[in-house]
């Protein structure tokens, strides 16, 4: 177990730079989940801590020990890949061993550890399984296993839940949160499902286009989100962002609505206004927005409405038992302290 | 996962379905007529190497397919002949060690071309592509002057060097190789296995089957491989069985009887590798045909 530090990682392929200097410090013992959309690189960042590509620039760190230069086996890493990995011709037991193979332990110590991991997973009885008999799910853990086996300072994961289905993959979610209670090593997560970073991550990283947008925890990143990107990004569905311009103080939404600022900012300021479809309701106290819904799906416990409003479309929860119907004109309504702030130019958040 | 393990029920599929299951019509006659056709000219080389081989001498040129008086004198005579043995030996020796040495170095050589990433690996790939282009009557005179030279006439080392590696074995592999998921390889470095120990314990076991498919085109290869062992073997104790068998008889008088005793004799050879192999030959075919 160890920390892991990466200060302005830089990385290009053939004159592509496809990471701009990355920085991120992560404790020892943390759960940090890398998220963004495809192409970010989120799996090159992870490539680039395993030892798997070579740095174009920048240092990596791991327990206070700089690794740029080493072998990935002499990181101290272990890495769980998405399509697990796993060599169907070695049974379970010898894919966990086989992350032993370069230790100098006895067998019998071997055979112990594999035997913990294997329980740790709940895995004993299917030790002399080959990877063909086994489910989905069993095959990550495998892989997971595999990864465990050594003890490893830092785990890496790119996506390992992506090949599962559904209800498997968030069934894997808790198991891999528990896991991580339970041995308390440093993980490094990739997913491109914000679900799984919210539930999983104790920080997340959000990344576009190899840049870090913002670094904290899920409450953080989902209730203070650094700009526009990230404010859209995590939570389903999207933030609205309604365009407005600052006057006296207040914002000047397009159907005329004023939207009080609780922060300095100057008039004639172009700026958005976001808010989450979860904070804004057909009923309330403060009115932000009128509208006609266009469109109702309802999902049990909620409604979610989309609203033709002068902002554009937005999206509102309403209440599952009595929800406005299709064609109904309704006043939208959000908390004060809800509401996003940020600049329209620099999509930077306002606070 | 494991992409070969998919491709295997696939390929089977594959085989499957050319089994006509659909009932007959005009179509399948006609398909059937031409396989029966085709069937006779495959079979009745066999038939009259058999045939020829239960002659006396006086018959072999009375095209009757059934002897009229059928003995097994030649037999006797090829077995008793210690020379027959000796170049049983010598083919068994030579096919052997080449399908090992091409099993081992056309698998090495694939898959670096496949999986490692350097400055020329395109170049060299063609390279080795293109000596595919060059028949083996032209390279016969250059290998054996560097025979001679080298003093290898008339000795194994001599008989295998061209075969050790083919152009052919290294292409089927990097393409075998291609179907291996880089994930393994990665995975197998993160564990902390060398370059070496990931190819032999991570890459060659997924692509097992194609190395069968290799092991016995190379095996059948050298087994009957005539040309070059004739113009690089001298002593008659240096003979592969080919050459040996054509060497019954003399200029004036050819003795088909024998020489179709022998090629009898060594067809069961390549027959058993046959029957035992056949599901991977037909598999590494059609693998090569879905990923060629
Ligand atoms: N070997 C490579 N050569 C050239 N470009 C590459 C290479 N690997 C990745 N890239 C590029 O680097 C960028 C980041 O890729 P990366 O695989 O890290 O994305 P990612 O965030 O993991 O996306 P995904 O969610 O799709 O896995 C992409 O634009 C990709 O095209
Ligand atoms: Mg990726």
């Amino acid at each position: 177990m160890a920390d892991l530090i990466i200060r302005d990682l830089v990385k290009t392929y053939d004159k592509t730079e496809v990471l701009h200097g990355i920085s991120l410090d992560v404790k020892d013992g943390e759960f940090v989940v890398f998220v963004g959309p495809s192409g970010c690189g989120k799996s090159t960042t992870l490539r680039l801590i395993a030892g798997l590509e070579d740095t174009t620039s920048g240092e990596i760190e791991i327990g206070g020990r700089v690794v740029n230069n080493l072998e990935p086996k002499d990181r101290d890493i272990a890495m769980v890949f998405q399509n697990y990995a796993i060599y169907p011709h070695m049974t379970v037991r010898k894919n966990i061993g086989f992350g032993l193979r370069s230790s100098n332990k006895s067998k019998a110590e071997k055979e112990k550890r594999i035997e913990e991991v294997a329980a740790l997973l709940d895995m004993t009885p299917l030790l002399n399984r080959k990877p063909s008999q086994l489910s989905g799910g069993q095959r990550q853990r495998v892989a997971i296993g595999r990864a465990m086996v050594r003890d490893p300072a830092v785990f890496l994961f790119d996506e390992p839940l992506s090949n599962l289905d559904a209800q498997l993959r968030t069934q894997m979610r808790l198991e891999i949160k528990k896991l991580h209670q339970r041995v308390g090593s440093t993980i490094v997560f990739v997913t491109h499902d914000q679900v799984e970073a919210m539930t999983m991550a104790d920080r997340i990283v959000i990344m576009k286009d190899g840049h870090i947008q913002q670094v904290g925890t899920p409450q953080e990143v989902y209730h203070k989100p650094a700009n526009t990107f990230v404010a859209r990004f995590i939570g389903a569905p999207s933030m609205n962002m309604l365009a407005g311009q600052v006057k006296d103080g207040a914002v000047v939404l397009a159907g005329g609505n004023a939207v009080p600022v609780p922060v300095a900012v100057p008039d004639g300021k172009k700026v958005l206004v976001g808010v989450r479809p979860e904070d804004l309701h057909p009923e309330g106290e403060t009115s932000l927005l009128e509208g006609t819904v266009s469109l109702a799906e309802p999902l049990g416990h909620e409604t979610l409405l989309y609203v033709e409003t002068p902002s554009g479309e937005v999206i509102s929860k309403a209440d599952g038992r009595t929800p406005p119907g299709v064609g109904a004109r309704v006043a939208l309504h959000a908390l004060k302290e809800n509401l996003h702030l940020f600049d329209a130019e620099t999509e930077q958040a306002i606070t | 996962m494991a992409v070969v393990e998919e491709i295997r029920p696939s390929s089977d599929a594959l085989l499957k379905t050319r089994q006509p299951k659909r009932p007959a019509n005009m179509g399948n006659y006609i398909r059937w007529l031409l396989l029966f056709f085709g069937g006779i000219a495959m079979v009745t080389p066999l038939a009259y190497m058999i045939s020829t081989s239960l002659k006396w001498p006086h018959e072999v040129y009375n095209l009757q397919l059934i002897p009229n008086e059928p003995t097994i004198e030649n037999y006797t005579y090829v077995l008793e002949d210690g020379r027959f043995y000796w170049w049983f030996l010598n083919s068994l020796i030579i096919a052997t060690i080449t399908t090992v040495c091409n099993v081992i170095f056309d698998s090495l050589v694939g898959y670096t071309l496949c999986k490692f990433r350097f400055p020329g690996r395109y170049i060299i790939f063609i390279a080795i592509l293109s000596t595919l282009m060059i028949p083996t009557e032209m390279l016969v005179i250059p290998w054996y002057l560097m025979s001679q030279q080298f003093g290898w006439l008339d000795t194994y080392w001599g008989i295998m060097f061209p075969g050790l590696m083919t152009a052919f074995g290294t292409f089927l592999m990097k393409q075998f190789f291609e179907t291996v998921p880089d994930d393994f390889i990665e995975a197998a470095r993160i564990d902390g296995l060398n370059e070496l120990q990931i190819w032999w314990t991570v890459a060659m076991p997924l692509v097992k089957p194609a190395l069968a498919a290799l092991a016995i085109f190379v095996f059948l290869g050298n087994w009957t491989a005539f040309i070059w062992p004739l113009i690089v073997t001298n002593s008659v104790d240096m003979y592969t069985l080919p050459v040996g068998l054509s060497s019954f008889g003399d200029e004036a008088d050819v003795q088909w009887e024998l020489i179709m005793t022998g090629a009898a004799i060594s067809t069961l050879p390549t027959l058993v590798v046959f029957l035992i192999f056949q599901r991977f030959i037909i598999r590494g075919v059609v693998m090569a045909g879905l990923k060629g």
